[in-house]
């Protein structure tokens, strides 16, 4: 109930949960954010202690007061150690892939032991999704925990709060922490696929460039350079030379393409229309054309490679520009 | 908001062999001395159980069904109250505990029922105090407890080596301790229990008896346990006047000698005599009223009184290790008064039993002059009449004191005690028997007396017109060395206990040291009652000790002890360096000025927007832009341009 009421109020949640998300940088989780109330186990060890009370009370035994009290003493001691075994955890978040929309897009976070003692059996979850890992973090080391969460939307998709919680070391207690980190991942739209353009009248000038590089017939080999795709490595050549390099085709499709929204029927709504162009832009990386994307406000000279592609469906995901 | 899979919730995490192995283990040591005592039966079975349970988790089988375990756990519970023919009582309920801990185990799939096993086997730790409460109980125990705080720390954390979860049990149990001292010292204690307790709750507690016949002493001298242990402040008496005066008997009936319910009489102490002592005694539980005092006692603890017959009782039978002070005197001023119903009742004889002690107790009466004479008369009868000294006396017919006296003249000081009575009463001497204890081993330890329940006495009074009761010991005159060189030097025959031989000299001061640290744990451990409580508070400066005060002083220190936990919890964080903290407050200052640095803005750069931005503190702020990457990347960092870049932090002024 009372999760339904935060979750409905979040300025209430940020309140009471002590801080205003999204946290920049290293998140270190202080004393006062972590939470603890006694688990189900816990009640259950109460019980027992109730029961050895009582019976050392009746049968007034000096050592089965000397127990009764060990253990409580115990459940004080593993109260703290579970509290400790969270505080001052550094939490900070990686950078994410960029997704397509309806993937799940994958946070990486990093948790910061801080501390010269391990802190084990720590769960991370993602609230939104359930997405939930449980890790050891070694003392002075960080862990990294990848989570997901679905990315229904193009655009930017901020991590959303998150759940640290552990029971270590009795398991009589769960403590638990809210952290929301200034993460976020851009999700491209969900590409639609359909046949490309065809390479239209400002295409003219740049035929005259064939034969371009294209990646229908094998021409030859060149090293490796960063925009080249994984795909035309020559893994085996490099497997014998020890270095980098690319298979070079000469493509028939060496005019320059550009991928306008005007090109698209006007019937179409924004969101498809931006689907459509994603689903050319990556049908253009495949055929290795040479491509430009043009929209109203946006426009992104011809060129080739998975980085120019990332910028093509940089723009599109966050279209219109701000 | 919570989904259902929850990886940390112990009831969705399956139990592995390792966890298993850790749980059966630590069960194992605690149940161990309890299988010493369990019909042997129950023993085996509870042992089957664990290695049936072995066997499905290293099989990989799913576990017996339910049905399975619960007629298991049906004949079990049959066969249980075949042996004690009833369920309920303490030793029954406590092989029964024992039995659900096996039961338990065969249907543990998950962390929940293993934690609840764990459990199970803490409260078993407590079961096992119910029999001793002895030092190595608690070792052993302690092992125990360690062993089970490791199994559930090990089911916290699956991934980790069990050294370093021993090593977390080690770190929690050194962490519990001082918050168990100050709950044990402080905790309000109650001195009756909350309800009755089973029938046999005190079945194991020796001791005398109220009633004395051939045959029960000399069984209580084969026990070693202890009686009570007596501590004196000044000096001690002489083995030979330590007599410690107990139930005393006043009816016969040929055989079994038994004590009043009621005596009706006024017993008045004894103001002086020759030789004063103080001292506090520790008596073990006999489960009886009476209590011990060396006689003749002069004074009664607090809420205790006098019987008509001088006997000290406590008000409800003793059931848990009870300290009281006393003081006695040696040979008191003679106490002439008695009531006359009580002489009566000191003559009476059955009737038709021991012909030939009557004939020589009238044949004494006849010839002696007074009471006194007749005393003396019997006295040197039975120390001319080479009577034995027997643990194992003769077994003895309906006349058991003309066997004894004419035939067999081979007793324990039972038959010492009865014989002489017998006599005097025949004879018109009032008489009565005291039980009680002769003599204790001196620990030198401490200087503390040991009474063993081997020093169980039998002993006789009577009543002289001049004198009052008088002690008699039939015993010590027929077999001087008894009281003397107590038990064991008397036993001539009867091969001695290793420890007495005197070759064995360092055996027996080594049980010396051990007996006086038993003491010790006796009185501080197990003896810490209400009483030693408001002692201890009073001698620390709490006046109010009801449970009031002791609660709110009880939570304040417990609150103390808490907030000293906190403050170990943060102790072992690493706090980030000196030059990490200057950057940091150097970059709030920035902040505060609407200069916010974003997270992936370099030094460098973002030191010089600042400084465009805020062109009145250019110098400094790229001083310390500067500084700071120095000391970040380069080369050398020096302590120096640490300081001088927190100095320069520090006295940035911005507005």
């Amino acid at each position: 109930m009372i999760g339904g009421i935060l979750a409905r109020n979040p300025r209430l949640a940020n309140w009471l949960y002590g801080f205003e998300p999204p946290e920049r940088g290293t998140v270190v989780l202080g004393h006062r954010r972590v939470y603890i109330v006694p688990a189900r186990l816990g009640w259950l060890y109460g019980a027992a202690l109730a029961i050895l009370l009582i019976g050392s009370i009746n049968y007034q035994l000096g050592l089965g007061f000397a127990l009764t009290f060990l253990l409580a003493g115990l459940g004080l001691a593993g109260m703290v150690h579970t509290a400790r075994n969270l505080t001052r955890i550094g939490v900070s978040a990686g950078r994410a892939q960029p997704v397509f929309a309806g993937e799940r897009a994958q946070f990486r976070l990093h948790l910061d032991s801080r501390a010269r003692f391990d802190r084990p059996a720590i769960l991370a979850r993602h609230l939104g999704s359930g997405s939930q890992l449980v890790v050891d973090i070694p003392q002075l080391s960080i862990a990294e925990v990848v989570l997901e969460a679905p990315a229904a939307r193009r655009g930017w998709l901020p991590i959303g709060r998150l759940l640290l919680e552990t029971r270590f070391p009795l398991g009589l207690f769960r403590a638990w922490t809210y952290v929301e980190p200034d993460a976020r991942c851009l999700v491209y739209p969900k590409p639609e696929r359909s046949p490309l353009p065809p390479p239209a009248a400002h295409a003219a000038g740049a035929a005259q460039r064939a034969p371009a590089a294209g990646n229908e017939d094998f021409s030859g080999l060149r090293s490796y350079q960063l925009s080249d795709s994984p795909r035309h490595v020559a893994w085996k050549a490099v497997a014998r030379s020890d270095q980098m390099l690319t298979k070079q085709f000469t493509g028939e499709t060496a005019a320059e393409l550009w991928l306008d929204g005007q090109l698209l029927p006007a019937g179409l709504g924004l969101e498809q229309r931006l689907s459509r162009l994603a689903g050319w832009v990556l049908a253009a990386q495949r055929s290795g054309a040479h491509y430009g994307l043009r929209l109203p406000g946006v426009e992104i000279a011809p060129g080739r490679g998975d980085s120019h592609a990332g910028a093509c469906l940089r723009a599109l995901a966050l279209y219109p520009p701000p | 908001m919570t989904p259902a899979a929850h990886p940390l919730a112990p009831e969705l995490r399956l139990v592995s062999v390792r966890d298993l192995a850790w749980l059966t283990g630590s069960l194992a040591l605690v149940i161990a001395p309890h299988a010493l005592r369990a019909p042997w039966w129950l023993t085996l079975l509870t042992l089957c159980l664990f290695a049936w349970r072995f066997y499905y988790a290293l099989d990989r089988v799913p576990l017996p069904s339910r049905w399975l375990v619960l007629a298991v756990a049906g004949a079990a519970m049959l066969g249980v109250w075949i042996e004690y023919r009833t369920l309920f009582g303490r030793q029954p309920g406590i092989v029964l505990l024992m039995l659900f801990a096996g039961l338990k185990l065969l249907e543990t799939r998950t962390h929940r029922d293993a934690a609840a096993a764990a459990f199970l086997g803490y409260i078993l730790i407590i079961t096992n105090f119910l029999y001793t409460q002895s030092i190595p109980t608690a070792v052993l125990m302690g092992a125990a407890l360690f062993a089970i705080t490791a199994t559930l720390i090990g089911f916290s954390a699956p991934n980790r080596a069990p050294r370093p979860n021993l090593r977390t049990a080690a770190l929690l149990l050194a962490h519990a301790v001082p918050v168990a001292a100050a709950l044990f010292v402080l905790f309000p204690r109650v001195d009756t229990p909350l309800w009755g307790l089973p029938r046999d709750a005190y079945a194991a507690m020796t001791g005398l008896s109220e009633t004395m016949s051939p045959g029960n002493l000399s069984s209580l001298a084969l026990s070693d346990a202890i009686a009570f242990r007596a501590e004196f402040e000044g000096g001690l008496p002489a083995q030979a006047l330590r007599y410690w005066r107990g139930p005393v008997m006043w009816d016969f009936d040929g055989r079994t000698w038994r004590s009043a319910e009621y005596v009706p009489a006024r017993f008045a102490p004894p103001a002086r005599g020759r030789a004063a002592y103080r001292y506090g005694v520790v008596l073990e539980p006999h489960n009886r009223t009476w209590l011990f005092a060396l006689e003749s006692a002069a004074s009664v603890p607090r809420s205790a009184r006098y019987s008509g017959d001088g006997q000290i009782l406590a008000p409800l039978p003793v059931r848990t290790r009870l300290r009281y002070d006393l003081s006695s005197v040696l040979a008191p001023e003679p106490r002439v008064q008695e009531t006359p119903a009580l002489l009566r009742r000191a003559l009476r004889l059955p009737p038709g039993f021991n012909p030939q002690a009557l004939a020589l107790a009238a044949q004494w009466r006849a010839a002696a002059r007074n009471q006194d004479e007749v005393v003396s008369r019997a006295v040197s009868f039975l120390r001319q009449g080479r009577y034995a000294y027997t643990l194992e006396p003769p077994l003895l017919g309906a006349d058991s004191v003309d066997e004894f006296l004419f035939d067999t003249k081979a007793g324990f000081c039972e038959h010492f005690s009865s014989a002489f009575v017998f006599l005097m009463r025949a004879a018109g001497v009032p008489a009565r028997v005291v039980t009680g204890y002769q003599g204790g081993e001196l620990n030198p330890v401490d200087r503390i007396i040991t009474v063993r329940q081997s020093d169980a006495h039998a002993w006789t009074e009577v009543f002289l017109p001049a004198r009052g009761w008088v002690r008699v010991d039939p015993t010590a005159v027929a077999v001087p060395g008894r009281v003397e060189s107590g038990l064991a030097r008397a036993m001539a025959q009867t091969e001695q206990a290793l420890m007495q031989r005197p070759e064995f000299r360092w055996l027996r001061d080594l049980r010396y040291q051990w007996e006086a640290a038993a003491h010790k744990w006796n009185i501080w451990v197990l003896g810490y009652n209400p009483e030693r409580q408001r002692e201890l508070m009073n001698l620390v400066g709490i006046r109010a000790t009801d449970w009031r005060a002791l609660t709110a002083t009880l939570f304040t220190v417990l609150g103390v002890m808490t907030a000293l936990l906190l403050l170990w919890s943060l102790r072992h964080v690493v706090r980030p360096d000196p030059v990490e903290r200057a950057w940091r407050a150097f970059c709030a200052k920035l902040a505060a000025q609407g200069v916010e640095r974003s997270p992936n803005e370099g030094p460098r750069d973002y030191a010089e927007r600042a400084a465009r931005a805020l062109p009145a503190a250019r110098r400094a702020i790229l001083l310390i832009g500067a500084l700071y990457i120095g000391l970040r990347y380069g080369p050398h960092p020096s302590a120096r341009r640490a300081n001088q870049l927190r100095h320069l932090v520090r006295s940035l002024r911005l507005t």
